[in-house]
């Protein structure tokens, strides 16, 4: 408990978990993307990639993005709220058995407990781990938001509230399964009925997991951190309601050219360039908020963060509803541009937005500087160079391999057999592991500057007049 | 103030709005015949194809192979014929993937002889020198655990009896163990000395790779 009654504890417990797992997934993802070029690496059964990439997806996305959104969502509930956490010692378990089915999640996808329904691959008894997980959060959400004493909510608690309720409804809908053993089920659905709700999930569950909270978090910390009010009101209100309306449509963009009714993939697709609308209200919102102060971009560290995090995920946004277009998923589903778009959203905007609202956060729950702005400055270019040839990487990839597998003889036949096309792609693969390294190494200095800002002796003077 | 003052109010109206798309795309959709249909050629797995399959989910398979060709004139020229809704109606889950990183499997059954499979799995490098796939050898040292075989086939409503899942399991061993089995040589190459009169796991993952796409073949010779 700080002197002003609001329980950070649990902040910064779930703060430096998301901070462990974030290093455990690049760890994996950096051995799986060295396995692309260098099968060697397989050496034992749970070291395959065919395991491995699913220790990888569900660590970086429920480990570390469930953690960071759990720690900033109760730090930015209790301070929008001006109230404490509703129940603190719920909390405290959430965190507990939050870290618990972590990682019996990663040790059961190490051994090959995986339903390989994508993003929700977790065994049914992990499964009932998260949901419980989930509704003790739930419950301090809401308990939180009933004792409020700041009457109006403001737009991230929007998304927050948004954020509880859809992932609430899209991991029971997609994980109902039949218990075969302890160890194993059988999704209720099947064939293509089956495709079309796990890709309802597969997509949505990434867009309440990756795009509600960070844009929760952007409406909350670009502000504090600039000293600037959002652009418009009415912007938000629009984006937000048509961002929950819109999103729930476009799954079956993943199923383009699939045995999946053709309908379906057609509703997705208009759903998906509409979705261009909300998302850019949201960087249009971010970008005008700066208006005549974009000289912040250079003097305040923190405002370049939000500014490049926000341009990735309107950049992510307009390649999203390209890419699903029936014609460019022909050329470009199942090819390696599909990771890089991927990772522009989840390297180029949600590790960069949490990254600025951790430096933004921690220091102020700690009542003290951040440790080096300077380190702050080498982490966000060392992020940014790493992040753009990563993904540029894929993206030629991406592009040489649909080409190659579409090429033609003049007789028609096929000029490239399978094995051409995969060896064609080493170099890229070799560059994107160089780049994942720059990567990484930005987020060790991330994790270096936040553990030296708890650790530093409190400079006298710096500290804030309620600590002396 | 409106509902931005009204947490539950806000929760209910959110719930609604997700839940239209939801419905529409999703709830609905569960119970059209499109989404569903079945066809007379399409046969369900027997258990060692069943259990092969699972094989194939624990080790993420579909991380890297897809298996739905589209209809596209050069993907149909390399894989074959392009995927129906009704040769999946036995999937769950469905195993269509996202990614090819390897080729496409859907239409891979009877390509190769068991064989191929066997000596492919025990080292990818070893037939395709530039390949990235991780070896397999390990499969064909694991007895294949069959006590779950009779209890997932009735869960997934293939309509097997107990006895029939057991002469299936059993049919496919004495296949494999048959001294006159043409894949013979090189299953001996992987599987370790005891093991070679019983069902390995590789035995399993070979059979269901040689029934993918294979009713779908039948149905058009029968056309």
């Amino acid at each position: 408990m700080s002197d002003t009654g609001y329980n950070y504890r649990v902040v910064r417990g779930f703060a430096f978990s998301a901070l462990f797992w974030l290093v455990i997934g690049l760890v994996v993802g950096l051995w799986i993307a060295f396995e692309m070029f260098n099968p060697a690496l397989n050496l034992t059964p749970w070291l395959s990639f065919g395991r491995l990439r699913v220790v990888h997806t569900n660590g970086l996305g429920l480990g570390f993005g469930l953690a960071a959104i759990f720690a900033a969502t109760y730090y930015m509930l209790q301070r929008l709220t001006r109230t404490p956490i509703a129940f603190p010692r719920l909390a405290q378990a959430h965190l507990y058995l939050f870290n618990t089915v972590i990682a019996l999640g990663a040790l059961s996808l190490f051994a090959g407990m995986n339903t390989t329904r994508e993003y929700g691959e977790l065994e049914w008894p992990i499964d009932i781990g998260v949901v419980t997980f989930w509704v003790m959060f739930a419950i301090n959400v809401f308990g939180t938001l009933i004792k409020r004493q700041e009457k109006q909510m403001y737009i991230s608690l929007w998304y927050i509230i948004a954020m509880t309720v859809a992932i609430a409804i899209l991991y029971i809908v997609n994980n109902l399964e039949i218990p075969i053993s302890l160890f194993k089920s059988y999704t209720i659905y099947s064939g293509a009925n089956d495709a079309n709700v796990e890709w309802w999930y597969g997509h949505n569950v990434v867009g309440f997991i990756f795009t509600v909270p960070i844009l929760a978090m952007f409406y909350y910390f670009l502000p504090k951190v600039s000293n600037l009010p959002i652009y418009s009101h009415r912007l938000s209100i629009v984006s937000f309601w048509s961002l929950n309306f819109a999103y729930l449509w476009t799954g079956a963009h993943h199923l383009m050219l699939s045995p999946l009714p053709e309908w379906l993939q057609t509703v997705a697709m208009g759903f998906s360039l509409f979705m261009i609308a909300p998302s850019w209200g949201s960087v249009v919102n971010g970008y005008y908020t700066l208006n005549g102060n974009w000289d912040q971009m250079r003097t305040n560290y923190l405002v370049k963060f939000f500014i490049a995090g926000i341009t990735f995920y309107g950049l992510q946004t307009l390649q999203g509803p390209l890419q699903g277009l029936r014609t460019l998923s022909a050329f470009f589903h199942y090819t390696d541009w599909v990771p890089g778009h991927v990772h522009m959203g989840t390297m180029g905007w949600v590790t960069m937005i949490i990254s600025a609202s951790f430096y933004y956060m921690i220091p102020r729950i700690y009542d003290r500087e951040i440790y080096s702005v300077k380190l702050a400055n080498i982490h966000f270019w060392l992020m940014m160079v790493g992040q753009i040839v990563w993904t540029s990487a894929m993206w030629i990839a991406g592009i040489q391999q649909g080409a190659m597998w579409k090429a033609t003889n003049p007789d028609g036949s096929l000029m490239y057999n399978f094995l051409d096309t995969v060896a064609s792609l080493y170099p890229y693969y070799q560059l994107r592991f160089g780049a994942g390294v720059v990567f990484f190494i930005g987020i060790l200095v991330f994790a270096w500057n936040l553990v030296m800002t708890v650790r530093q002796e409190q400079e006298p003077g710096k500290a804030s007049p309620s600590i002396l | 103030m409106g509902i931005t003052s009204k947490p539950v109010v806000f929760a209910i109206l959110s719930a609604a709005v997700i839940l239209i798309g939801t419905t529409v795309t999703v709830f609905i959709p569960l119970f059209m015949p499109s989404t569903q249909p079945v066809s007379a050629y399409i046969k369900p797995y027997t258990a060692v194809e069943q259990e092969g399959r699972d094989i194939y989910m624990r080790e993420g398979c579909n991380n890297c192979h897809t298996q739905t060709v589209r209809p596209l004139r050069t993907e149909v020229l390399r894989y074959g014929e392009y995927s129906k809704p009704e040769e999946f109606a036995y999937d769950r889950p469905f195993l269509w993937g996202s990614k090819r990183t390897g080729p496409d499997l859907n239409r891979v059954g009877g390509k190769y002889p068991d064989s191929w499979h066997y000596t492919h799995f025990k080292r990818p490098q070893g037939m395709f020198e530039k390949s990235n796939m991780p070896p397999y050898f390990w499969l064909a040292k694991n007895r294949l655990d069959t006590s779950y075989s009779f209890k997932k086939t009735t869960v997934l409503g293939y309509g097997y009896t107990e006895a029939m899942v057991k002469q299936q399991l059993e049919e496919y061993r004495a296949k494999v163990a048959d001294e006159n089995y043409p894949s013979k040589e090189s299953r001996n190459v992987v599987t370790p000395l005891e093991l070679r009169k019983e069902l390995t796991e590789m035995d399993a993952l070979v059979a269901y790779i040689q029934k993918l796409g294979r009713d779908v073949k039948s149905m058009e010779t029968n056309q």
